[in-house]
């Protein structure tokens, strides 16, 4: 047994310190160098102040912007610490809503949603993901569907023609890589950033 | 279902086909001690180990000294990383501040994280410190990945050697194992992930000011370096909260697509050393075989599941199935292909909330998980898990011809066949059971999330998927109770260790006997009669042990959702 201890000792400490402390610091100092604004965390800097990552949706609730999906992300209520509260797009506190198919959570929130789009663009299919919650509750990007199913609302708000608005949307389309993997989406940051004349990446 | 979609997962079953004989390759060459591409930069560490820890490398073990040296040394990882949590207030690379995990959640975690399950109670951005994530989860990630391959390795050792007591030294295979499998590819794939978007930063949270004016506040730190490792070693453990689905530890449906293939890639190379070691590499495609089928099965099942989506958001005119819970960019097609491998795999880490996936569609996870994770399954844990279900299968053949039972040359006997159902029957105790406790305790009931037939598949959920050291979950149910993160780090242990430590002793009986030349009657075993016969072995046995379980969770929720009852 005790000769056991001397292996087991030092090979517990000398692969903690490996793999725990030298594998990950390396790797950030090569990262660092290699690819600084995706190890930062892909960060969009506009005049000197972060507005964001490129990668983490964001809480858009104005007519002259296209929204993302419902997030069910939580936060601390600013005015009594001890509670929580809804705070969508919480990029400090990742979560999904985890309702499921039977919960008549689910389905009265996703009937509400869906009233309130089809008063806003009748007549139209209401795109599936604006009514379902994100599974980090940071999804940055919405189907090209839900951001056609925005065009009216932005283009009236902002006073622009909707071919405008919709040929912005046509450019922002990521295709499927190697037209396999993935789907087709729209990164609503990147979007708004643009409708607003800013170039976003 | 779409064409895209399939095209997806064919290719993702391509990309696994054409890995699986190069990394056996390479992977026999390093546990047999064999010179590779990487010796001239990692043989001079691995030497210097040996001689400070005083291990004689060409020195073998006999099973239970293995045993107790893989004790040993999970005991040791076990303390540091309930210390580490206990004190990361004080300690360095705490640029949030984070103060110590309290005791239970510390308990439960270690015990996670050892056992290679990676359960989180904890919230990673909310909870822990960087030093945490890198010293503490970062490197069990490695040394509970290096222990499943090298047990998988010993008990191959036991079946293809003859009249030896000997199967390995665990402190040469857990060294070689992480000096020249893990840390090499992780190295290259960490890049990778950064290049696609990962963070890999020790600086602060960003405080952003978005566009319309709010706060932001965007948790980043030394992810890819984890994330790496937290999929080759299919542990599974988040660095963020929302896991595999948060877009800084999954930023592209590429990064995606790696991903899955990196949690299966060493688990369905063993079975491809298995073969070379035992002299015919068609013995590994058998196994590989039985693998393939089950899982394609699963993701059939699944991905259709979940395309036909939910009866009462359907019934509001909404198209293309269930999409609650799932990101855009994976969409439905690679977010159900992922549901299935992370959970054939022991992996557990997810990129949507099974919790909101259909009864059904969440039904497949579970049911990987409760035939024990032999689909591919945890690296080596899976290898070893299916060697055991074969010892059965060969055991019922046997029984059904009359004739003492064989695999590979070696003759099956009453001592394997007891060690093989040990661990099948340790399993369903734990799952069964403590869901059974749970169910009726109300303030374990009190923790569930989703009334009706979905909460007591939240509570069947979190026992499996701790006792198969799986470590997904239903999100939604508040496992983080004194409760819950007692009995589920039981749960874990015993998931991890009742499955060792008879899969070594099977290896040490085994090493022990002669070769018998084949004959007229030995069973042929790299045929598709051998795949029906395990496929079915494992089918039937699985099926009845949980099968009453399912049908009061997702079974009754199916018909209840497609009846429009909610609850």
């Amino acid at each position: 047994m005790i000769k056991l201890f001397r292996p087991a000792f030092v090979l517990l400490i000398a692969l903690t310190v490996l793999t725990g402390l030298i594998y990950p610091l390396v790797m950030t100092g090569i990262a660092g160098v290699l690819f600084p604004k995706q190890a930062q965390g892909s960060l969009i800097v506009r005049d000197g102040k972060v507005v964001g990552s490129e990668l983490i949706g964001q809480n858009f609730t104005s007519d002259r912007y296209f929204h993302g999906r419902p997030s069910a992300t939580t936060g601390t209520d600013p005015a009594d610490p001890s509670k929580t509260v809804p705070q969508p797009y919480n990029a400090a506190n990742s979560m999904g809503s985890n309702l499921g198919p039977t919960n008549k959570a689910l389905i009265d929130r996703v009937k509400g949603d869906v009233n309130k789009l089809k008063a806003e663009n009748p007549g139209v299919p209401v795109p599936l993901d604006l009514v379902t919650t994100t599974a980090s509750g940071l999804d940055p990007d919405i189907s090209p569907a839900a951001a056609y199913f925005q065009v009216p609302r932005v283009a009236k708000a902002r006073n622009q023609p909707e071919q405008d608005v919709k040929k912005l949307v046509d450019r922002h389309i990521e295709t499927r890589l190697f037209g396999l993997i993935g789907e087709p989406h729209i990164n609503v940051l990147a979007l708004n950033l643009d409708l607003d004349g800013v170039a976003a990446r | 279902m779409t064409l895209a979609g399939w095209a997806q997962i064919a290719l993702f079953c391509a990309v696994i086909l054409a890995l699986v004989k190069p990394l056996g390759w390479y992977m026999t060459r390093v546990f047999a001690g064999e010179r590779t591409f990487l010796s001239p930069a990692v043989r001079p560490v691995e030497v210097s180990l040996y001689k400070i820890a005083g291990v004689n490398e060409r020195s073998e073990q006999d099973w239970l000294t293995y045993a107790v040296s893989m004790v040993v040394f999970h005991v040791g990882g076990f303390l540091i990383l309930y210390v580490l949590l206990r004190t990361q207030g004080w300690l360095p690379f705490n640029p949030q501040g984070m103060t110590a995990v309290a005791p239970d959640l510390s308990f439960n975690t270690a015990i996670s994280f050892i056992t290679n399950t990676n359960w989180q109670n904890y919230g990673g951005e909310t909870t822990l410190s960087y030093l945490s994530q890198m010293l503490g989860l970062t490197h069990q990630n490695f040394l509970s990945a290096a222990t499943g391959i090298v047990v998988a390795i010993a008990l191959i050792r036991g079946f293809t050697r003859a009249s030896t007591r000997n199967i390995g030294n665990f402190w040469v295979d857990i060294t070689r194992c992480t000096l020249y499998i893990l840390l090499p590819i992780c190295i290259v794939y960490t890049l990778f992930l950064v290049w696609d978007g990962i963070p890999q930063t020790l600086g602060a949270y960003v405080d952003a000011t978005t566009l319309e004016g709010g706060k932001q506040t965007i948790a980043v730190g030394p992810v890819a370096s984890q994330v790496a490792i937290k999929m080759l070693g299919t542990n599974g453990g988040g660095f963020f909260n929302a896991n595999a689905a948060h877009p800084l530890e999954n930023p592209t449906a590429f990064s995606n697509f790696v991903q899955m293939v990196s949690i299966f890639a060493l688990g369905a190379a063993l079975a491809n050393v298995f073969g070379r070691m035992a002299g015919n590499q068609k013995q590994g495609w058998a196994v590989l075989w039985v693998m393939g089928v089950l899982f394609v099965a699963g993701v059939a099942a699944c991905y259709w599941a979940e395309s036909a989506g939910i009866t009462g958001i359907n019934e509001l005119g909404l198209t293309g199935g269930n999409m609650e819970g799932k990101e855009v960019r994976f969409g439905i097609a690679a977010s159900s292909l992922f549901a299935v491998v992370t959970t054939a795999a022991s992996c557990g880490a997810v990129n949507a909330m099974h919790d909101s996936f259909t009864a059904l569609g969440g039904m497949i996870p579970m049911i990987n998980m409760q035939l024990g994770e032999i689909i591919i399954g945890g690296v080596g844990a899976g290898l070893y898990g299916m060697l055991i279900f074969i010892v059965i299968a060969i055991f019922v053949a046997g029984l059904m011809v009359g004739r003492t039972p064989e695999y590979v040359g070696k003759k099956i006997e009453s001592k394997e066949v007891k060690m093989a159902m040990l661990a099948i029957l340790v399993l369903p105790l734990m799952y069964l059971g403590f869901t059974a406790v749970a169910s009726v305790l109300p303030s374990a009931v009190a923790s569930i999330a989703n009334p009706g037939p979905h909460g007591f598949s939240e509570m069947l959920y979190l026992f499996t998927s701790s006792t198969a050291n799986n470590g997904s979950a239903f999100g939604g149910i508040t496992g983080n109770t004194p409760f819950y993160n007692v009995t589920g780090a039981i749960a874990m242990f015993v998931g991890r260790f009742f499955m060792i430590i008879p899969a070594l002793a099977i290896a040490g009986s085994m090493a022990e006997k002669k070769i018998v030349p084949p004959s007229a009657g030995t069973l042929p075993t790299t045929g598709s009669l051998f795949v029906g016969l395990v496929v079915g072995v494992i089918v039937i046995v699985g099926g009845l042990t949980f099968f009453p379980a399912l049908a009061l969770g997702p079974i009754v929720e199916h018909i209840s959702m497609t009846r429009n009852m909610l609850f």
